[in-house]
């Protein structure tokens, strides 16, 4: 009989067995309806930013006084204007590009930097493990905020030193899951049997360690945009971060919010759009955790 | 050979004590037998394991293995030594790399020792099939699609895959159901006669010791308290604690069943062990003497060696023969 003859594996149609690790995690991502949605937006949002010279209707820094805080829905500007009569959908696009960068590159930063100290610190422990993670005890005592404005405020305003602030602050985060990952990893009897076949260092950290340590410092980092852009947009609302008359949702917040009691809905624009963005990011390093689980 | 590993504390890391794993354990291996290793718990049976392998250095002895120093050798020619022994690790769940499928983590130690992929590949899959899983059903999974004995067969096979002389087994059955024990423990034997194999068998479990061992060493708080042959020992246990061990096997026989077992009470920590005898302190024969100095390991038979001062007739006897 033909249909008794055909191997138990073949007659499985889920995304079982045969498949590397990386494409069943992408299947999975792609059957997940809600990170979908947030991957989504999260798309949307950022090709906005990076189209927006193209998409803006107005050059996002010329105001004209007559049209000062003109409400949502008005002739000519879809999102209003701001207190100096800029539009605010040009504004809001070019925002995001300013937010985006000040808050991703922290974040990429963290997790580069943060995953080599962190998985140099656990794997080789004694010393180095103790030298390392006390340094990062130092930074990671102080809350994020404090630190980025303590920082920040040392530094001065300016974008690049926006970078530098949150990087701080994202580093020892990083590190801290990378040692703890790293040294549960590393005490696993695979690591010693590779050990027993041979294996250099260099190959136990790039078939072995890595792979494994690798997806929980993803998905953490993953988490931390959220708050680095709430960081950043915080920085420029306290006049720490992106300086004047550039875009950044933070700083259109902070310059908006006497208008209120003017207009109650425009100077609420930049705050949703942070609120929406961080919440898409929150929603996919959810799905990603879920997606790269190990299910037995 | 001795392990001892420190107690650290306080943030400058500073040593506060040691565990004394193994202590003063002295054996040789020899070419196609059986060497099993039994003890409670606890007793350093593991860190001998990987003491053997040099995957922890010891503190003091030596590490011979067919002449050639081990514990001295540099580092090209530890690895070129690490192909003839190779380890098989207790925890089946633990000792694959979830990430890995069972071909890729069966040819890694031969990229390591620098063999072509897909020849290496090839040799995984074969020696797959040799373990009894089909390379076309399971050389393409993931370490969790896999029961616990199949794991078991897959860490076999990575041991396997550099052709060792060598192989430790360090409780390789030991998490698996009885049925699938002696599976694996027949697949064992198999390849040790079709590879001429020589096996360092480590258990807690007497049963699987006599089954598969020549001889048998048994170990008690990281001391050998006795050494013979297999079948001198199962016959005649010496050392108060071999009989208690032998002695706590349940009996299948219902008359012969014990109100008390034979063994009370945890072993002594090995961070502060008793004076002389370590098993002193458990043992129903125990005399003033056992605590001044430990009884040394002296031959009471042809193949048999005890540690223990009730048997200092029949060892100088023995001596006297000599």
């Amino acid at each position: 009989m033909a249909i008794a003859t055909a191997l138990p594996h073949e007659l499985e149609p889920v995304a079982g067995a045969p498949m590397s690790y990386w494409r069943t995690v992408a299947w999975r991502l792609a059957h997940d309806r809600m990170t979908l949605v947030a991957g989504s937006a999260l798309a949307l949002i950022v090709l906005s930013a990076v189209l927006a010279p193209w998409l803006a209707p107005y050059d996002p820094n010329a105001g004209s006084i007559r049209l000062r805080l003109a409400p949502v829905g008005a002739p000519a500007h879809i999102l209003g204007t701001d207190e100096q009569g800029r539009d605010m959908l040009s504004r809001l696009l070019w925002g995001g590009r300013m937010t985006l960068v000040a808050a991703l590159t922290p974040v990429l930063i963290g997790f580069v930097l943060g995953t080599g100290l962190g998985v140099l610190a656990g794997y080789v422990g004694g010393l180095t493990n103790t030298l390392v993670m006390r340094t990062m005890d130092i930074f990671y005592a102080f809350p994020a905020v404090l630190l980025a404005i303590a920082i920040s405020g040392a530094l001065g305003p300016g974008l690049p030193n926006t970078l530098i602030s949150l990087s701080i602050v994202f580093v020892p985060r990083v590190v801290r899951v990378a040692e703890s990952a790293t040294v549960q990893v590393k005490g696993l009897e695979y690591i010693a049997a590779a050990r027993a076949s041979g294996a250099g260092v260099g190959a136990i950290m790039r078939h072995h360690l890595f792979a494994n340590v690798l997806g929980p410092i993803l998905v953490f980092a993953s988490t931390q945009v959220s708050l680095s852009i709430i960081l950043a947009a915080g920085l420029s609302f306290l006049g720490l971060g992106v300086t004047p008359p550039a875009a950044e949702w933070g700083l259109m917040l902070n310059t908006l919010r006497q208008s209120i009691y003017v207009n109650a809905v425009v100077p609420a624009l930049p705050g949703l759009a942070i609120f929406v963005t961080s919440m898409a990011f929150n929603l996919l390093s959810d799905g990603l955790r879920d997606a790269m689980e190990i299910r037995a | 050979m001795r392990k001892h590993f420190p107690l650290r504390g306080g943030v400058l890391q500073r040593a506060y004590g040691w565990v004394r794993a193994v202590d003063g354990v002295s054996f040789d291996v020899y070419p196609t037998e059986t060497l099993g290793i039994v003890g409670e718990s606890g007793c350093g049976k593991s860190t001998l394991a990987r003491l053997l392998l040099r995957l922890i250095e010891p503190d003091a002895g030596s590490l011979t293995f067919g002449g050639e120093d081990v514990r001295g050798a540099s580092r090209p020619r530890m690895k070129r030594l690490r192909r003839d022994m190779q380890l098989v690790f207790q925890d089946p769940y633990a000792s694959l790399n979830p990430r890995l499928t069972m071909e890729d983590a069966v040819a890694f130690s031969l990229l390591v020792h620098g063999t072509p992929r897909g020849e290496a590949r090839e040799l995984a899959r074969a020696l797959l099939g040799r373990v009894g899983l089909d390379p076309r059903l399971y050389g393409r999974r993931y370490s969790h699609e896999l029961s616990g004995g199949q794991r078991q067969r897959v860490n076999i096979a990575r041991a396997l895959v550099l052709d060792p002389k060598l192989l430790v087994l360090d409780e390789p059955v030991s998490a698996l159901d009885k049925s699938v024990q002696a599976q694996v423990l027949n697949l064992l034997q198999d390849l040790k006669v079709e590879r001429a194999l020589t096996y360092v068998f480590i258990s807690h479990d007497l049963n699987v010791i006599e089954y598969v061992s020549s001889r048998v060493l048994v170990m008690y708080l990281g001391e050998v308290v006795e050494a013979g042959t297999a079948d001198a020992l199962a016959q005649s246990p010496k050392h108060p604690y071999t009989q208690a061990l032998f002695a706590s096997a349940p009996s299948m026989d219902p008359d012969r069943r014990m109100d008390r077992p034979p063994l009370a009470g945890d072993p002594p920590n090995a961070i502060d062990p008793p004076s002389g005898c370590r098993f002193r302190t458990r043992c129903a024969f125990a005399m003033p003497r056992c605590g001044d100095a430990p009884p040394p390991l002296r031959p009471v038979g042809a193949t048999h060696e005890v540690a223990c001062y009730l048997y200092e007739a029949d060892a100088a006897e023995v001596a006297r023969r000599r």
